[in-house]
């Protein structure tokens, strides 16, 4: 089984790195990409016993921070 | 008065810190990151460096090291817990400082020495400054941009925990100064009980005036007071 954790800067904090993207996007000549907002993927292998609040509580404690971060968990 | 310096795998300043203390006359062990214990030190330091080479996010992993519970329980307890730059990141995963800190404004890693103004001198960290007095400290990071809520930043405020800002040469704080993109300039805050601070800036690389500043000592020499210990000369 696998778990996917998207983990994506809150949109009331600044990206800055999505902002240096969207201008590297737009000087590459697509300038109908407006905003652009980086993240990470975590993906984790799982075998074994494990509740979906377990992978929450991970999610929440360790992979995110959630004064700067939301977390979508995906179980595959 | 005793002091810790903590070292995780990635620490880097841990030895300033230290000489630091030791140059204030301070009794300073090194306490390793799987420690359990700080041996009832006073005064612990959270030292700068790339802890658990920032994976995940800088001190996303440093916080949950076998050392942190003594470190919260001590914090708890009223000891001085103090966090610079790395260290600072580590405080606020770990719950014991309010906020974030991100990427710098301008994603380049940054450092140079920079002006910081007390806020406040009613601490144990700042007592031996004058509030208005600007201190001339370097930085040296790449994730040093201050971030909180509108909530966390008003009770920051109404509390006075906000210790240090980044300012210019005239000492006035302005978009210009602010190295990093940090909201409302900050370059340090405290724990509401005023016994938790962490900073950015390096105090413990200016405590030399050959390397280009002294003012870091002010720090030091303000824990001594506070503490009630008499600084060596």
């Amino acid at each position: 089984m696998k778990a996917k954790v998207i983990v994506m800067p809150k949109q009331s904090i600044l990206d800055p790195q999505g902002v240096a993207v969207r201008d590297a996007v737009q000087h590459h000549g697509l300038p109908a990409v407006k905003a652009v907002r980086v993240g990470k993927m975590i993906e984790m292998e799982l075998d074994g016993a494990f509740s979906e609040d377990q992978l929450h509580e991970i999610c929440r404690d360790l992979l995110s921070n959630p004064v700067i971060e939301d977390y979508q968990l995906i179980v595959e | 008065m005793k002091a810790a310096v903590l070292r995780f795998p990635g620490s880097n300043c841990d030895q300033d810190a230290h000489l630091a203390l030791r140059e204030s006359g301070v009794d300073v062990d090194y306490v390793w990151h799987k420690d359990t214990s700080l041996g009832g030190a006073d005064l612990i330091v959270v030292p700068g460096g790339f802890s658990y080479g920032d994976y995940l996010r800088c001190g996303a992993i440093a916080r949950f090291s076998p050392i942190m519970p003594a470190v919260k329980d001590a914090a708890k307890g009223g000891a001085l817990v103090l966090g610079i730059c790395n260290g600072f990141q580590i405080l606020c995963e770990a719950g014991l400082l309010p906020g974030a800190l991100i990427r710098n404004r301008d994603l380049h890693f940054i450092c140079e020495h920079v002006r910081v103004r007390v806020e406040n001198y009613e601490t144990p960290w700042t007592n031996a400054a004058v509030t208005g007095s600007v201190l001339r400290i370097p930085i040296a990071h790449g994730e040093g941009s201050y971030t909180a809520d509108d909530a966390t930043l008003r009770d920051l405020n109404r509390n006075r925990q906000i210790l240090l800002r980044y300012v210019d040469a005239r000492g006035a704080v302005s978009p210009e100064a602010n190295p990093n993109g940090s909201l409302e300039n900050i370059a340090g805050i405290c724990n509401a009980a005023r016994n938790v601070f962490g900073l950015m800036p390096h105090p413990e690389r200016a405590c030399d005036p050959r390397l280009g500043s002294a003012d870091g000592r002010i720090i030091f020499q303000s824990v001594l007071t506070h503490l009630g210990v008499r600084a060596a000369a």
